[in-house]
């Protein structure tokens, strides 16, 4: 524990820049996940390719995908919020575009009743009411990201990755596990927040219906 | 791009293809051994529902730990090479086995499960004759999953001494060997997306049958 105790400060700020990290690319993977969404809920052709094409990035291992963005991107954080964006798109489109289709016909009715025009609507009804669902996608993403994030440290991304790889290098055990056991803790608890809140937004929707 | 990577191939063939039969027979191993824990182990907590909640609990936070530190957290221990990484593996591709496993078979009807035991069906005959073939296309979806991540984190596996094709990336960081670097890439992206397709056949095929 000698290390651990000595060094918090520094782990602290590897976890600072882990959480910076995933918090880059989950603001950027929304911007584009969301649009893509609402495109795609009411298209199936349109949603039948976007699952398509972020099911095989989804798929392309993490340190594959740095090793094939290095030619052009080269090292760094630039590359690594790339690879994090990529790996959110599957699961953020998909369960954006479910929580808009899982709303009654009779709401939108009702909306169009009163005069909303598809804007307001979809801004004031819709994405409130997609809202749990939207959520369920991100914790998945953001453990994901957590994950990925720690791999990046080795495109020199920084994080939590970074004391891992270090104490590989170094072949200094405690330093190994430190790392591993932060990161391990982030994404416990990164689940379990969201998973609470993902519960709340339940209840408070069942409530009002 | 293309022209490099099949000139790397050419020109360290053993290279290649120790690194991609080591990738195979580390990820097979950990998934052969994945359903020798958890299938076992989905059936005797069906019937200890009280131990279930918590073990399900328990793979729960297993799922959400990062692979890389789920590779690297027993270094100290179990040092490195292929056995730690076999063991990292094998607890990583558990969970999606165990959780689908253990939901399908405790999600047959429960009608079905007493007309089962009016009939004289022991207990053992019920979850081999009835319960495992109708949770069957969830257990197997399961499997699949587990496969596409065990693939995908045994490329980790280089950076414990496991060999594999996350060797040839490793390799290629360490000297700027960018076809070398490139290579390995694709071949990992490759495998990882043949496992999903392949085992995604599989699974129409299984459920294919069973309708027909």
């Amino acid at each position: 524990m000698n290390w651990t105790l000595a060094n918090y400060d520094r782990l602290f700020t590897a976890l600072a820049e882990h959480v910076g990290l995933v918090a880059t690319a989950l603001a950027i993977s929304l911007a584009i996940a969301l649009p893509l969404g609402v495109v795609s809920a009411r298209r199936p052709w349109a949603y039948a390719g976007v699952m398509a094409v972020t099911g095989v990035l989804y798929t392309i291992p993490a340190l594959a995908l740095f090793a094939l963005l290095i030619p052009f991107m080269g090292l760094g954080t630039a590359p690594a919020v790339t690879a994090l964006v990529l790996y959110s798109l599957l699961i953020l489109v998909r369960n954006v575009a479910t929580g808009l289709r899982e709303i009654p016909h009779e709401i939108l009715e009702a909306a169009d009743g009163m005069g909303y025009g598809a804007w307001r609507r979809l801004v004031r009804i819709e994405l409130p009411l997609a809202l749990p669902v939207i959520v369920a996608g991100i914790r998945i993403t953001v453990v994901t990201q957590i994950s990925v994030a720690t791999v990046a440290a080795y495109i020199s991304a920084g994080g939590l990755g970074d004391i891992i790889f270090q104490g590989i290098t170094q072949d200094f055990g405690e330093k190994v596990v430190a790392g591993a056991v932060v990161t391990a803790a982030l994404a416990v608890v990164a689940d379990e927040s969201l998973r609470v809140l993902e519960r709340r937004l339940r209840a408070a929707q069942s409530e009002r219906a | 791009m293309v022209g490099p990577v099949f000139t790397w191939i050419a020109e360290h063939p053993k290279v290649f293809w120790t690194a991609a039969q080591q990738h195979l027979v580390l990820s097979a191993a950990a998934l052969g051994l994945a359903l020798a824990l958890a299938l076992p182990l989905a059936v005797v907590l069906l019937r200890w529902r009280r131990a279930a909640a918590t073990a399900i609990a328990l793979v729960n936070v297993l799922r959400t730990i990062p692979s890389l530190a789920l590779l690297v957290v027993m270094l100290p221990i179990l040092g490195t090479g292929f056995q730690p990484a076999l063991v990292a593996l094998t607890l990583y591709g558990l969970p999606a086995i165990l959780i689908n496993a253990y939901t399908a078979l405790s999600e047959v009807d429960a009608d079905i499960v007493e007309a089962a035991t009016g009939q004289g069906l022991s207990r053992a005959q019920i979850v081999r004759r009835i319960q495992v073939p109708l949770a069957l296309p969830v257990i197997f979806a399961g499997i699949r999953t587990a496969a596409v991540q065990i693939v995908s984190a045994a490329t980790l596996a280089a950076f414990i001494g496991g060999g594999g094709l996350g060797e040839l990336i490793t390799a290629g960081m360490g000297t700027l060997d960018i076809p070398q670097l490139v290579v390995g890439g694709l071949a990992v992206a490759a495998l990882a997306i043949l496992t999903e397709l392949a085992f995604g056949l599989a699974e129409r095929r299984l459920n294919r049958t069973r309708h027909a």
